[in-house]
């Protein structure tokens, strides 16, 4: 079981890196009043098929052949109905998969966001072939970090170079506290 | 809101240095698993550790890099090294300390570190 819904977040991510997607779109909207938290992660992956599709949360399932069960999926949305919430998948071979999922985060069941910045780093950083779109929203305050932008500006500089690296962690967490209105 | 402005200041400063980096492929490749049950285990934290260690110590030879499910959950977090011409070592049960330690003794000291490795689960 993953204990954060940004370890989730990790984890259902990698699906759509293995997808083959060159561009993926996560969000995570929190509100406050609502005691409501969306997250979204988009691809333009290769997409599912309608069985693919139809088993996607059956953990018996996978398409691995390493071994015989496949947890990821079926952890999130098991994690977000034990808050009341949901979880929403749609997918079309050759044009991509999108997922949604809803927590209700007053729920005594709702486990932490958790450490989100760290999360999102290392997706980005990890994968800087693939380009990424990332919006964290609190209530009516927003960013939105576009990693193609990132790369207009340092061209072909990697980032994973150290100053790169820190500036990203330093954008993704100042960004969020701005946005969590913690400064 | 903290905006891009800065990259360009980096870019700036980084422009002499592009080229530097060597080829990696006949350099050393850590690996770390990133599916469920790495993740589940505390795999984030681990992989974190090895790109920063490896990036400040300025390893121009060693590529971290993630990959899927090993195959022996129970023993994650797991962490390949393959060196060139070298057997594979596997790192388990790891954490960010432990990654510290390898970067130092096994990357940068060319000795594996024993204790955390597969093998010695079974002796």
């Amino acid at each position: 079981m993953l204990r954060e819904i940004s370890l989730n977040i990790l984890d259902v991510s990698q699906n759509s890196i293995a997808s083959k997607a060159s561009l993926i779109e996560i969000s995570v909207e929190i509100d406050t009043r609502r005691k409501e938290l969306v997250f979204e992660i988009k691809d333009n992956g290769c997409g599912m098929n309608e069985e693919q599709l139809a088993n996607v949360t059956d953990p018996f399932f996978t398409s691995r052949t390493t071994r015989k069960v496949g947890l990821g999926v079926p952890f999130l949305k098991q994690a977000a109905e034990a808050t009341g919430g949901s979880f929403e998948i749609q997918s079309q071979v050759g044009v991509g998969t999108r997922i949604r999922t809803l927590f209700h985060t007053g729920h005594i069941d709702c486990m932490p966001l958790g450490d989100i910045t760290e999360t999102i780093w290392s997706i980005v950083t990890m994968n800087e072939a693939l380009d990424f779109v990332y919006t964290y929203r609190c209530d009516d305050r927003e960013f939105v970090m576009d990693t193609r932008e990132i790369r207009a500006i340092i061209g072909d500089i990697s980032f994973l170079t150290p100053e790169v690296s820190k500036f990203i962690h330093n954008y993704l967490e100042e960004n969020k506290q701005y946005v969590d209105r913690k400064e | 809101m903290k905006s891009l402005e800065e990259l360009r200041a980096i870019k700036e400063r980084m422009q002499g240095q592009i080229g530097v980096r060597a080829d990696n492929s006949k350099g050393t490749r850590v690996v770390v698993g990133m599916a469920t049950c790495g993740i589940a285990s505390g795999a984030r934290p681990v992989l974190n550790k090895l790109v920063e260690e490896v990036h400040e110590r300025k390893l121009e030879n060693v590529t971290v890099s993630q990959t899927g499910c090993i195959g022996l959950c129970q023993f994650e977090p797991i962490v390949e090294v393959f060196e060139p011409g070298k057997e594979k070592i596997t790192y388990i049960k790891m954490d960010a300390d432990k990654a510290r330690v390898v970067v130092e003794k096994h990357l940068m000291g060319g000795t594996p570190v024993a204790e955390y490795m597969l093998e010695s689960e079974y002796r």
